[in-house]
């Protein structure tokens, strides 16, 4: 197991084993129509996985740090802030008439322009300052929770269902409309990401190093951060916001992987996203008998390990 | 001009809770009052106790943001990211299954014991802290709430009281009726208390060492100061919920115009919580009338823009 290739290919059995698992286990009833329910589960899960594991990773590499990642900067919280806000001023006969895609990209366009002015006046120049950095993201979260909750009060309660039903399409109920265009994003974003994985090992090593080596360093960061918002968004509209699952995925993939290489990083903190979604729904559901509350158990166990590492270290 | 400040800012709380009292769904007969006794319903089973609670929550609430952070030295700690909040929640929570028709006494005596414990573990985490940055630590606090929270969602998903945990805590002060804010007195009793220890907060604040020294018993006073501030917040959140970030913002806008002279900066924490909770409540019951909004939702986001502007305008300060 020295060569982390080998860890790779096992953890990736894992991965296989657990979606395998989720499909098969408590057959009954009519079999084509769970068949194809839990297949779509997966396809979600297996999406979320990737998008979030990947967009963390390169997250952190960018700013250079382990604990920053984009939904604890609020990056989650602003996605839904903004649906929240076109259903409130268009409202949802107007906007409806749009066809899903269309509404898919213009919610992703303005995401991509408002978590790009964000981070850029966040993130750059004042990195010297992690903790100052990271309880302002975690601010500006709140805000845009609480901004989104406000305008949600104030909505007509048929605009409010159609929203929940938008906002919280869960792991267990997924949008299936939505699937096939998520899925397509996904893929692109993680292809052109994985183009770089090399200079991003080199932008690892800080800003005026990557310079020096040569790597074209505002054009790749820039063109990262719009992939991983894209990410982000996507991952979102599919299941909600989830604050601790990239913190998971990325803090066990830098042990696990044992390399600081892109190559390796980013399948591992991938295929590690998918594990926790897939695997935990499979214990939730067929241990405890709960659907629909693994947000909830992500929510705790990732604070806690934030919370436990914090304890260990004592300090970021 | 400046002893002019205190009595001009008082008139203008009173203002605020005149307005609150006449503000609201249903019209009060102000011609009606001198001749007919029934033309006073309105006002005293709502609008009276419903302002007294504003006045009472808001700077009770303030005050023991105040106290936290002059305790632990470090000007972003507020009662909600210092455990009390999401572990009295907790508490109601679990109150709400066990016994659903528990009086509001027992209400408030379980949801303050968790409180107590929230902060105390809380603290436990913070010595174990080596405390790099006083940013840490409201850090620390607000992930300790994220994880409380998750169990306080995950065992009201369990039980099915997901929504009414929601309404309990949703900081709204409509539900606040004749019978159910009279135990915010005591809460106003505690705050005044505060007012009378402030000195011996102060020197608290100095440090152990430096408190030792100059002769006070420094483990009582803190620990009677946390035991307020456990209280407050118990009861606070049994009555009316959560008042994100009211704890923070109203001692550091305070501090930045009034300096740090407790005793002195005490009223005018009083009278600015006070003020605001009243503005977001009356905006609450204006903006969508006559549908009402919550205190508590106001304040989530006009708290949080303080927040920010506070945490980035100064970098080197905190």
């Amino acid at each position: 197991m020295a060569d982390p290739r080998h860890r790779l290919i096992l953890l990736a059995a894992v991965a296989v084993l657990v979606c395998a698992l989720f499909l098969a286990v408590n057959l009954t009833g009519k079999l084509s129509y769970i068949l194809s329910y839990r297949a779509q589960v997966i396809a979600t899960m297996i999406l979320v996985g990737t998008a979030t594991g990947v967009s963390t990773v390169l997250f952190q590499t960018i700013t250079g740090n382990r604990i920053l990642t984009p939904s604890v900067m609020g990056a989650e919280a602003l996605f839904v802030l903004i649906q929240t806000s076109i259903l409130f001023f268009i409202g949802s006969a107007r906007w409806d008439s749009v066809p899903v895609v269309g509404r898919f990209a213009i919610e992703t366009s303005v995401m991509v322009v408002f978590a790009l002015t964000l981070y850029r006046w966040l993130l750059v120049g004042k990195s010297e300052d992690l903790y100052r950095l990271l309880l302002a993201g975690l601010v500006f979260g709140i805000l845009f929770r609480s901004a989104a909750e406000l305008l949600q009060r104030m909505m007509a309660p048929n605009e409010f269902n159609i929203l929940q039903g938008r906002l919280f399409a869960q792991l267990t109920l997924p949008e299936s409309r939505l699937l096939g265009i998520a899925g397509g994003l996904v893929a692109l974003c993680v292809a052109l990401l994985w183009r770089y994985r090399r200079d991003f090992d080199v932008i690892a090593l800080g800003r005026d190093v990557a310079i020096g080596l040569g790597v074209d360093y505002p054009r790749i960061v820039t063109r990262a951060l719009v992939l991983i918002t894209v990410l982000i968004s996507t991952s979102t509209a599919l299941i909600g916001p989830l604050t601790f699952l990239g913190f998971m995925t990325a803090t066990l993939a830098y042990q696990l992987a044992g390399s600081q290489r892109h190559a390796l990083l980013l399948p591992f903190s991938a295929l590690l996203g998918v594990i926790f979604l897939a695997g935990g729904q499979l214990v939730l559901e067929h241990l405890f008998a709960m659907t629909g509350t693994l947000s909830v158990v992500i929510e705790f166990t990732g604070g806690a390990l934030f919370l436990l590492m914090l304890l260990r270290k004592g300090r970021l | 001009m400046k002893a002019l400040a205190f009595p001009v800012a008082l008139l203008a709380v009173i203002g605020l809770m005149v307005a609150s009292l006449a503000t609201g769904a249903g019209a009060v007969p102000w011609g009606r009052l001198w001749s007919d006794p029934a033309a006073w319903d309105v006002l005293l089973i709502s609008r009276w106790p419903r302002t007294v609670a504003l006045v009472l929550a808001g700077m009770a609430v303030s005050v023991s943001g105040l106290i936290l952070q002059v305790l632990t030295q470090n000007r972003f700690v507020e009662p909600a990211t210092a455990g009390t909040v999401p572990a009295a929640s907790l508490g109601i929570l679990v109150i709400g299954i066990a016994w659903p028709a528990a009086p509001v006494v027992v209400k408030m005596l379980v949801a303050t014991g968790f409180s107590i414990a929230g902060l105390a573990l809380f603290l436990l985490i913070l010595r174990r802290l080596s405390l790099r940055s006083a940013l840490l630590i409201p850090l620390v606090g607000i992930m300790l709430g994220a994880v409380l929270g998750a169990i306080t969602t995950f065992v009201a998903v369990r039980y099915e009281m997901l929504q009414s945990l929601i309404a309990w805590l949703s900081g709204d002060f409509s539900v606040i009726l004749r019978g159910r804010y009279e135990v915010l007195w005591l809460v106003g009793l505690l705050t005044a208390m505060v007012y009378l220890i402030a000195n011996r907060l102060s020197i608290v604040g100095l440090g152990r060492d430096v408190a030792i020294t100059l002769g006070l018993n420094y483990r009582s006073t803190m620990l009677f100061a946390l035991m307020i501030v456990a209280m407050v917040n118990g009861v606070v959140t049994v009555v009316v919920g959560t008042l994100p970030f009211l704890g923070l913002i109203v001692p550091n806008l305070i501090s930045l115009m009034k300096g740090d002279h407790i005793r002195r900066t005490i009223p005018w924490v009083c009278l600015l919580g006070s003020g605001i909770t009243l503005l977001c409540d009356i905006a609450g019951r204006v903006i969508r009338a006559p549908y009402e909004i919550p205190a508590g939702a106001l304040l989530g986001v006009f708290g949080a823009v303080v927040f920010l502007l506070v945490l980035l305008r100064e970098p080197r300060h905190g």
